[in-house]
């Protein structure tokens, strides 16, 4: 009989089926995107055969015109509506986390409902408001994004929102009484204390909010008037021809921009995590 | 104790929480420039009667004075009176120089000034080499100086502190009894300390206040209230104490005794007490104010030095015994099966091996040892 051996929860990691395992696991998630990053270099406009290494694929992705301007209406989308769910979410948040009031309990499970509903279902929910309200469609650009920003914020800031509160079940209330008690109004206590302790929620779930947003495909594409073009929109109807390797390159560009995005994030979180 | 020199007035001061009494109607004066503990046990509503000396909760009821000024509508930032809290409350993103000048800033103080006065404020605490530091690089007792700095440093007229030692190790918790009161006595400042430690408040405070349920208790220097408690809460919570109970018997200007089936005998007390005949009482004898005398079989009764004879005296059994080096704790069974607990300090090297276990005794007392009690 084999001896059993007590392992402590690391050394997991040094059994051969267990490193099998998580390659497996890694090869799993990582292969699409590897190929698709990989084929976007490929000297051939067939996406099936390595033929040799190119950058015409970029350059062409970026003499395209209207996919340049998708993407750049896709990151000032993603922008304003950051800024704008990171706002209304750690305001919900500190909402939510402060204060006493009549049915804060239905009020904050409603605030979960854009996140569960599907997104379809959203789409068309927005398509008919904006319907409805008689929303206009013929505003100049910038504006005639309006819509698509809206509906953005909308699915997007109930996850900063999230996020923040998270965070702030960990703030200690004695270090808001200190600032009070060592003269601060309740403004400079919010702005001194709190702010900077709810700064890595902030920053997450902004860097949420930014790629829900920039990678956003079916309400995007209820809510887009007929003369906006998103990213993944313009992505989708270049690939219903043919998936040519611009596609790919345009996608590896948008791949690098989340990942730098990210590392971006975590650094600034990991720097502000450090102090508390 | 006259207004004038009161810098802290609690008049008739409630505070609830719906069904819950935390504070009820308290009254109490503090004294400028006095060590002040509030004592008392878990819950008893210390920390209430503390914030609302910092403005973070109202009263109920009642009014409070800091410096002769009614606190009714003055929010926290605006009292003269700093906390340090029981989480020490420094704030994670600021070095220890800007906790400690972030308090300043709401003063109109000088940029010039504020450097002199922070850096002398680390240096009241011993923490001016580590000004640049950030929180996270400090130990716990290192924090609690930076939230005394940080408090100090705005001189107010009055330091309250919210159990500034239960967060220490038993080592740096000893040290720090002795800086802190010290630290009062150098910067002359009053300090309201909150606790539940009673050789704690006892050690530190010049006068305490003892606290159960909301009430307060008795309000005294540290040795009367061992000394002369005022009922058997503080008997009890102060230190340890055999209370019987009783009735009283005789009750003379110079003296009184108190029959007590508990003990199986008469309590003489060599000073009058108030109170009346045939009233029933109860009786604190303090553990080291009995003493202890070896009992033969048959032998008679030691007579009690300056009590009639059967007053003050009574058998019983060693059972427990904990030896604690400087001093030796017995608990004995008396006659009727009430138990009494007796401490003996170990002079020489030899005495805790006086008495052992199941040995028969007399436990003796003198006349001034017990109190009377009423409640
Ligand atoms: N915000 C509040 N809401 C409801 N009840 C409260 C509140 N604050 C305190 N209490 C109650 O008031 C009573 C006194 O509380 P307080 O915190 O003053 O006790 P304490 O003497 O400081 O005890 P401890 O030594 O445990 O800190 C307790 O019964 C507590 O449950
Ligand atoms: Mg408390």
């Amino acid at each position: 009989m084999a001896r059993k051996i007590a392992r402590a929860p690391l050394d997991y990691l040094n059994m051969p089926a267990m490193k099998a395992w998580l390659a497996g696991v890694f090869i799993f998630l990582y292969t699409p995107l590897m190929i698709l990053i990989l084929f976007s270099f490929n000297d051939s406009k067939a996406n099936v055969v390595w033929k040799g290494f190119t950058l015409k694929w970029y350059v062409k992705a970026f003499e395209n015109t209207q996919l340049r301007e998708a993407l750049f209406n896709s990151l000032l989308i993603a922008g304003v509506c950051t800024v704008i769910s990171v706002v209304l979410g750690a305001l919900m948040a500190f909402v939510f986390w402060r204060f006493k009031f009549p049915f804060k309990g239905p009020l904050e499970s409603g605030m979960n409902l854009p996140i569960v509903v599907p997104e379809i279902c959203f789409g068309v929910a927005v398509l008919m408001f904006f319907a409805k309200i008689g929303f206009p469609n013929d505003l100049p650009y910038p504006f005639n994004l309006t819509q698509i920003i809206l509906a953005h914020v909308t699915f997007a800031f109930p996850f900063v929102a999230i996020v923040v509160r998270a965070r702030l079940e960990s703030f200690n209330p004695e270090l808001e009484a200190a600032a009070l008690d060592l003269g601060a109004s309740r403004h400079q206590a919010f702005r001194d204390v709190i702010i900077p302790h709810m700064k890595p929620g902030l920053i997450a779930g902004g860097l949420l909010a930014f790629t829900l947003s920039l990678d956003d495909f079916v309400i995007t594409f209820f809510a887009s008037g007929p003369g906006t073009i998103t990213f993944p929109v313009k992505v989708y109807s270049m690939v219903r021809f043919s998936v040519t390797p611009e596609v790919n390159a345009a996608s590896t560009i948008i791949i690098l921009i989340t990942v730098l995005a990210t590392v971006l994030a975590l650094r600034a979180q990991s720097a502000t995590t450090k102090e508390s | 104790m006259s207004d004038r020199d009161a810098i802290i007035r609690v008049e008739e001061v409630s505070k609830r929480y719906g069904k819950v009494t935390a504070v009820d109607r308290v009254t109490l004066e503090i004294p400028r420039g006095e060590f002040f503990a509030l004592l008392g046990p878990s819950g008893c509503g210390k920390t209430t009667l503390l914030r609302m000396l910092a403005g973070f909760e109202m009263p109920s009821e009642g009014k409070i004075f800091i410096d002769g000024i009614d606190m009714s509508t003055i929010p926290p930032n605006k009292r003269p009176v700093n906390m340090v809290f029981q989480s020490y409350a420094v704030f994670p993103h600021m070095t220890v120089f800007e906790n400690v000048a972030y308090g300043l800033k709401f003063d109109n103080v000088a940029k010039a000034d504020q450097y002199g006065r922070v850096m002398a404020a680390l240096a009241d605490v011993k923490l001016d080499h580590l000004a640049e530091r950030k929180p996270d690089q400090m130990s716990g007792g290192q924090r609690q100086r930076v939230a005394l700095a940080r408090a100090l440093v705005k001189k107010p007229k009055v330091l309250l502190l919210d159990e500034p030692l239960s967060a220490l190790d038993a080592k740096l918790r000893e040290a720090m009894r002795f800086e802190l009161a010290e630290l009062q006595d150098k910067v002359g400042i009053t300090f309201v300390m909150v606790t539940h430690d009673q050789d704690e408040a006892l050690a530190m405070a010049g006068r305490c206040a003892v606290m159960d349920r909301g009430k307060l208790m008795q309000t005294a220097t540290p040795s009367n209230l061992y000394e002369f408690p005022a009922n058997k809460f503080v008997a009890d919570f102060i230190g340890s104490v055999n209370l019987f109970e009783g009735t009283l018997e005789v009750d003379e200007p110079d003296h009184a005794i108190v029959q007590s089936e508990e003990l199986g005998g008469r309590i003489f007390f060599d000073h009058g007490v108030s109170g009346a005949g045939g009233e029933k009482m109860w009786v604190g004898i303090r553990p080291e104010k009995i003493e202890l005398l070896k009992r033969e079989e048959g032998a008679a009764p030691p007579t009690p030095e300056d009590a009639p004879s059967g007053c003050n005296v009574t058998a019983g059994i060693v059972r427990q015994i904990s030896y604690l080096g400087s001093e030796s704790i017995y608990e004995i069974d008396l006659i009727n099966g009430r138990r009494m607990q007796v401490s003996r300090p170990n002079l020489s090297r030899w005495d805790q091996e006086d008495f052992t276990w199941d040995d028969e005794v007399w436990l003796r007392w003198h006349g001034d040892s017990p109190v009377l009690l009423q409640s």
